[in-house]
């Protein structure tokens, strides 16, 4: 029984990263119709920014809120310049400028900061929760994040007039403009929320999985995962996906086939799930209208 | 009629005529000249394994500094070292370039165990020395039917059979719990974890559990071998997924015997993210000096190491294990040329690359030694155990040979 | 018909050049020219699939490894010649790619997209499956001999693998053309563009979907297939990810929809990886570790630069010459075509 609690609680915090990071990918999703490949990248670099930070000195919760503030400025720059001359490019065009952007990231953190394992602060210490150490403080820290995310995201997209004028400006940017939204600015803003978030997951993630140029390309194959799980255009969805993923992924490599086989499991599941549900198990269905 | 083909054809002929008259007279290898010794190398400067790219520029690094010092018997050394990004066909292709293009007398510390099997066919065949590959896979010491092919540091499968060999004579009865990486690597650790039991110790091993370097983390998998009730843990794993494996074990209050892989001690970048605390008591292999180690503080050899980052290299490749093996194989390869003298033909080379006696090297355990002989072609074959205990790592018992 | 002819002159004189290539080139640049061809028929494939069809695929890779070992497991333990085993082994990944086809056919681009991208993580790991060892070698691989030039033939190896990658390449490039030209690539287009009103027209999209799927993968056995006797090994790091990145990069440059193009994104996945390589060095020692980054950046560059991949250009190009004032139109027509198909759901 305890070795299957600590699965499940190891579970619940990674996945609690994959979801942050699932909510970031819905984000530019949702505004530009694409997956951002780059996005594990990009808050891998955030995540050294704030280490960077922390190594002059400064304490964690200021260099946690200049990472964010910095990394919305940095993806609404990124997308201005690199991704915006792309709007009218074909979509595979867009996919392989992410790719590219991918690339730089990854060789520019290790060109900077070396290869080498680096330990990352949790800003969650003491001692862990339930006694029994089933769950570190800082993995009931990330799924207490996670959830505040979750929640900020949806309480920014359906209450604040900014939120509404992004999500106008997703679903139909011509109508949006001719009500005096400005549509560019929307996708920007977009970019720069996902790339704040996406440095937030990377900061929860580093101090369990340790800080290295690639940290993140796991954590965003299993936040892929649990978008597509959950459905990518639905932000619940999403975040139930990644939790999803994180736990039923250890499950199913201490009980049912192995670890050697697990990453090969996990594709035929969610090839099944999609035969059953094509949008994903909260996606919206689409319906073709002939 | 004399057509372009058999034109092309019968130059071939007679260059490769010329050729091997040449070298029944042993003349000096192509890239080799007066005043140079071209070397090439190839390394994976991009993709997944691009880590070890510091070995590398290590290698770059270090006969810049022999260089500057004025080469070896009057020749510098010009290290070509291209990006393989870890696949092999690439490998092949950019051996061929070292080989047929630049003129390269032979390679060095080709790294990873894919790409250098698919080379191995083609460098012996053409009888160009392959000298101390940057892997640490058993097969490389087969001098009988790859007489080309030289490899350096202790293999996976000895340092595994001398942990089998330890546990049988400290904890007979032990229950043996494996976390390794799903690849050559982690692979060969197994087998010579088996062999070192013997076929009937095989059932020590309770519970194997494997990862993919694609995976974040390896918690998962850690408490999925604790749940084994095994009380000896062998980590095999790379420095990231070895920290993760040692804070876990740790946290999960699991009293075992651990044993870790001597790629993952540095004391600066695996057992201090880890938690220093958290890492007393591994046991490990040891044959290098771990650079971060304050016991190694006032030792001539690191001395020298450290004056050499400083001069040649980035202060943050100070700590890197990369660095230090790279710093080793280069002194090595320098060796070999000095013995060579002025006969720097591939057969010259080659028979000096199996002629080390006793070398010893400045960031070698003190009393290592570096030995190869026509029917050895295992340069590094001892180590020491070692355990840590919370602030650096203590040696014990004696230099053991394979 | 102008279109036509310019067409024909072109693909006579890559035709060309190609065979005349092994007798004025040697060693290792003829395997660079295996390479290219090998890669030109991957892209082939999955271009039929993602170009003509619309169907994402991230994971082709796997299929260049069902074919590599396959081929491979077929020459080292059933002793087939490698001519027997290339055909063989796309066979089997005909197969694989058919019935990976019909779960494809209920989830739409995107979720197809990030499910092929999950096999392509996936298949190092299943090539290195314990089970299967005794016949992948597992991690250790498999080694292969060359492939023996026939007796009475008088070149060497490089030429001999080299010419026999350009009759499989001109083969399967001949055979894709008139499928492209014919019936059935009218069909596939119309499956990509407007599947509700192929279906209406009575086109059976389920069987052409699935079957352009398993022409793709037997298109990228075939080009595993060769790779495996060219480099003469085969190993589970041979086939990831980046694999299948890289054909995606050569298939969006050298131009979606276009068989022409698979040869210029051949020609810059094998050459330019190199070229980021050569150009680290005039950055100095250190900056050893960018070939990567340099690599991103010529991605970027050459996609701003050429949006539609070199086919597209050259389209353009072509057009231009042809008539000055007829381009612009098309070329505005070309912008709503692509708006168009971006603002489609997944």
């Amino acid at each position: 029984m305890g070795e299957f609690l600590h699965q499940v609680a190891s579970g619940l915090a990674l996945g609690g990263v994959y979801a942050i990071m699932a909510l970031a990918l819905v984000m530019i999703y949702q505004a530009t119709q694409l997956i951002n490949f780059a996005q594990g990248e990009m808050a891998m670099f955030s995540t050294y920014f704030a280490w960077k930070l922390m190594d002059l000195g400064k304490p964690y919760w200021f260099a946690f809120f200049a990472t964010v503030v910095v990394s919305f400025i940095g993806g609404m720059v990124i997308e201005r310049l690199i991704v915006r001359p792309f709007a009218n490019a074909p979509v595979l065009a867009s996919v392989i400028v992410f790719i590219g952007l991918a690339f730089i990231f990854n060789a520019l953190a290790g060109w900077l900061y070396g290869y080498s394992v680096t330990s990352f602060d949790s800003p969650f210490t003491g001692r862990p929760w339930f006694g029994a150490g089933y769950m570190s403080a800082h993995e009931a820290g990330v799924i207490v994040v996670t959830l505040c995310v979750l929640a900020l995201v949806y309480a920014f997209f359906r209450f604040t007039p900014l939120g509404l004028a992004m999500r106008a400006a997703a679903q139909n940017p011509v109508s949006s403009r001719l009500v005096g939204i400005r549509v560019g600015w929307m996708l920007a803003i977009g970019w720069g929320l996902a790339a704040a978030i996406g440095s937030i997951a990377g900061m929860m993630a580093a101090p369990i999985v340790y800080l290295d140029p690639n940290m993140m390309f796991g954590v965003l194959l299993y936040a892929f995962a649990g978008a597509v799980l959950g459905g990518i255009d639905n932000p619940f969805g999403a975040v139930f996906g990644g939790i999803a993923v994180g736990v039923l992924g250890n499950l199913i490599g201490a009980y049912v086939v192995g670890d050697e086989v697990k990453l090969s499991v996990a594709l035929a599941i969610i090839i099944a799930v999609l035969v059953w549900r094509p949008s994903g198990l909260f996606g919206r269905r689409l319906v073709a209208r002939v | 009629m004399i057509t372009r083909r058999s034109f092309l054809q019968s130059s071939a002929a007679a260059a490769a005529f010329a050729a091997s008259a040449g070298s029944a007279r042993a003349d000096n290898a192509p890239g080799v000249t007066a005043t140079e010794i071209k070397i090439g190398q190839t390394m994976p400067y991009s993709g997944p394994a691009s880590a070890y790219g510091v070995i590398g520029r290590t290698d770059a690094a270090y006969f810049k500094m022999i260089n500057d010092e004025g080469g070896v018997n009057g020749r510098k050394i010009n290290l070509i070292s291209l990006d393989d990004a870890y696949s092999p066909p690439k490998t092949v292709e950019q051996v061929r370039r070292l080989v047929e293009d630049e003129k390269v007398a032979f390679l060095f510390n080709t790294l990873g165990t894919p790409p250098n099997t698919a080379i191995r066919p083609y460098c012996n065949e053409n009888k160009i020395p392959q000298l101390f590959v940057a892997t640490g896979a058993a097969k490389w010491d087969d001098p009988k039917h790859f007489p080309w092919t030289m490899g350096y540091q202790p293999s996976y499968q000895t340092e595994s059979r001398i942990y089998a060999k330890h546990i049988l004579k400290t904890k007979p009865n032990a229950k043996i719990a494996v976390l390794y990486q799903n690849d050559d690597f982690g692979k060969d650790y197994l087998i010579g974890l088996k062999e070192g039991l013997g076929a009937d110790k095989a059932g020590m091993i309770v519970k194997e559990a494997s990862y993919e370097t694609s995976e974040p983390t390896v918690d998962s998998q850690v408490v999925t071998l604790q749940g084994s009730g095994a009380d000896v843990f062998l980590i095999v794993a790379t420095p990231k997924f070895a920290a993760q494996a040692i804070r876990k074990s740790y946290d999960l209050g699991w009293n075992a015997v651990r044993y870790i892989t001597n790629v993952s001690v540095s004391i600066a970048t695996i057992l201090k993210p880890a938690g220093l605390e958290k890492s007393k008591g591994l046991i490990t292999g040891y044959y290098g000096k771990d650079p971060t180690d304050k016991r190694w503080a006032d030792d001539a050899g690191l001395k020298e190491y450290t004056t050499f980052i400083e001069k040649y290299m980035t202060p943050k490749d100070l700590i890197d294990a990369n660095a230090v093996y790279g710093f080793g194989a280069a002194a090595t390869m320098i060796q070999v040329l000095k013995q060579c003298g002025n006969d720097l033909s591939r057969e010259s080379i080659m028979k000096q690359a199996a002629n080390l006696k006793d070398l010893e090297l400045p960031m070698l355990l003190p009393g290592m030694k570096i030995n190869t002989s026509p029917t050895n072609f295992s340069p590094i074959r001892q180590m020491q155990l070692a355990t840590f205990n919370g602030a650096n790592w203590e040696l014990f018992g004696e230099l053991l040979t394979d | 018909m102008a279109d036509g002819a310019l067409d024909a002159l072109v693909a006579v004189a890559v035709g060309a050049a190609a065979l005349a290539f092994p007798f004025v080139a040697s060693g290792y640049h003829l395997y660079q020219g295996a390479q290219v061809l090998i890669l030109a028929v991957a892209l082939m494939g999955l271009n039929l699939l993602t170009g003509f069809n619309g169907q994402i695929s991230l994971g082709h890779g796997a299929f260049f490894a069902i074919g590599g070992y396959g081929a491979a497991i077929l020459m080292t333990k059933f002793g087939l010649a490698y001519w027997a085993a290339i055909p063989v082994a796309s066979v089997v990944c005909f197969i694989a790619g058919f019935l990976f086809g019909f779960p494809a056919l209920r989830f739409g681009g995107l979720y197809l997209a990030l499910a092929t991208f999950a096999l392509a993580v996936a298949t190092p790991q299943i090539l290195s499956y314990t089970g299967f060892d005794s016949f992948t070698g597992g991690s250790q691989g498999l080694t292969l001999m060359k492939p023996a030039v026939p007796p009475g033939i008088r070149l060497n190896a490089d030429q001999w693998l080299y010419l026999v990658c350009l009759v499989f390449g001109a083969a399967l490039y001949w055979a894709a053309r008139n499928l492209v030209h014919g019936r059935i690539g009218r069909a596939l287009v119309a499956i990509r563009d407007h599947p509700i009103a192929a279906e209406t027209m009575g086109v059976n999209a389920a069987l052409y979907k699935t079957t352009c799927f398993g022409l793709s993968a037997l298109y990228a056995g075939v080009a595993g297939g060769l790779s495996a006797i060219v480099v003469g090994f085969v190993s589970p790091e041979s086939f990831g990810l980046p694999l299948s990145l890289a054909f995606l990069v050569g298939i969006v440059v050298g131009g979606l929809g276009s068989l022409g193009g698979a040869l210029f994104g051949a020609l810059f996945i094998e050459f330019v990886p190199n070229i980021a390589d050569q150009l680290t060095v005039s950055f100095g020692e250190g900056a050893k570790a960018l070939p990567g980054a340099i690599y991103g950046v010529l991605l970027i560059l050459v996609m701003a630069a050429l949006p539609t991949g070199a086919a597209g250009a050259a389209r353009v190009a072509a057009r231009a010459l042809a008539s000055p004032r007829q381009s612009k139109v098309e070329k505005s027509g070309a912008d709503v075509a692509a708006n168009y198909r971006k603002g489609e759901a997944p």
